[in-house]
């Protein structure tokens, strides 16, 4: 546990200073630990636990819009489940349901869970279809045909930094748009 | 969208890298202030006697008031801007001009009095101050509400109310300079009157805008 979060934090440390690999190997470690936490929190409030994965991703995308607000000084893990704990209960709200989750409880962890390859979920894929077609394009073609930056900027014949720009425009629009819909 | 391509597209925009939360509440304070000098500069400004008020320690302590609600305020209200923050600990630096406000009381009614009890509470301003606090504010608020925004706290109404009481304490502030009403009742009463409807409104707003 302990071993873990320290890994955690040694990896959020580098992907703020500009280490994209390990950035990329952080949310991977962190994503089953969530899913777990969202599928637990779910079944507390008798609710399906398919709406897992759209939590799930709703959190990602909070914790990479909101990494600035990360101290660098302080451990990674806390500060992830709060961000895990809010966006459960926004979800379980926008469900109807009123819930207290608590921080210590939202990622105790269940020995034995067995962690999903990757999933998916309709939330992000509606949302995206409402996105500017450019955001929506270099978005599609970084997630899903796995493009570097590069090849989408040769592919849709834009600079790097214009495929930089609307790739961030597109996940915070992706963002508002899960918020308040 | 699989969350294996979901995070592809996020480690792809590690580069982008988002200003601090203090650097973008200062940058909208300060974008916002002029308009609250502005309402300052065109309807109240500084009293004409100001240089000798500045001798008078209620009038100093009006400002050591007012800028001991405004300071902790920012300050706490960054604190929570962090998702894992929480208020404990925290909250007793607003009991910060509270306890001035009790130790001018204290020493103003040792004082053999200059005026009546009710007339240094009732003031001659306290319906401007009732109205230009808030006024004054309203552009602040708005500013605070914008550079949290950019935060991430787990409670926005309590971040909203932050933000309500540091742009009353910072309008305040110049409302003090205004106003020859220098009695600690007077402040305690009225601005603190006009500080609770500004925070009301920030609570109120941050709970909606606040949310990330």
């Amino acid at each position: 546990m302990r071993g873990r979060e320290d890994e955690w934090t040694g990896l959020m440390r580098s992907a703020m200073a500009g280490d994209d690999a390990a950035y990329h190997r952080l949310l991977r470690e962190i994503t089953p630990v969530l899913r777990a936490a969202a599928r637990r929190g779910l079944a507390r409030a008798g609710q399906p636990p398919d709406q897992a994965e759209d939590i799930v991703q709703e959190i990602l995308l909070a914790v990479h819009l909101k990494r600035h607000t990360w101290d660098s000084e302080a451990p990674f893990a806390p500060w992830l489940f709060a961000i895990g704990r809010n966006k459960l209960i926004d979800a379980l709200r926008r469900r109807g349901r009123r819930v207290f989750v608590n921080i210590d409880d939202f990622a105790e962890t269940l020995p034995g869970e067995t962690p999903q390859e990757t999933a998916s979920a309709g939330e992000v894929t509606a949302q995206l279809n409402t996105l500017p077609q450019r955001q929506r394009d270099v978005l599609q073609s970084i997630a899903v045909d796995s493009a570097s930056i590069k090849d989408t900027a040769t592919k849709f014949s834009m600079s790097e930094g214009a495929v930089r720009v609307a790739l961030h425009r597109g996940l915070a629009a992706l963002t508002a748009k899960l918020r308040d819909h | 969208m699989e969350t294996d391509q979901l995070i592809r597209s996020l480690a792809a925009d590690n580069t982008h890298r988002a200003p601090r939360v203090g650097a973008m509440l200062t940058m909208a304070l300060l974008v916002m202030a002029p308009l609250s000098i502005l309402i300052f500069a065109t309807f109240l400004g500084v009293r004409p006697d100001v240089t000798s008020a500045m001798h008078n320690p209620f009038f100093d302590m009006k400002f050591a008031v007012t800028l001991s609600l405004a300071i902790p305020a920012i300050i706490i209200s960054l604190h929570l801007s962090r998702p894992e923050a929480l208020m404990r600990g925290w909250g007793w630096l607003l009991l910060l001009p509270v306890g001035l406000l009790a130790v001018a009381i204290g020493s103003e009614a040792m004082m053999a009095p200059a005026m009546p009890v009710t007339m240094r509470l009732v003031g001659k301003n306290s319906r401007w101050c009732m109205l230009a606090i808030p006024a004054m504010s309203l552009p602040l608020l708005a500013g605070a509400l914008f550079g949290l925004r950019h935060g991430a706290p787990s409670r926005p109404a309590l971040a909203g109310a932050l933000a309500g009481l540091l742009s009353a304490g910072l309008a305040a502030t110049l409302y003090a300079s205004h106003c020859t009403d220098d009695s600690p009742l007077f402040v305690a009463t009225w601005y603190t009157i006009a500080t609770a409807v500004v925070t009301a409104i920030g609570a109120a707003v941050g709970s909606r805008v606040l949310r990330y």
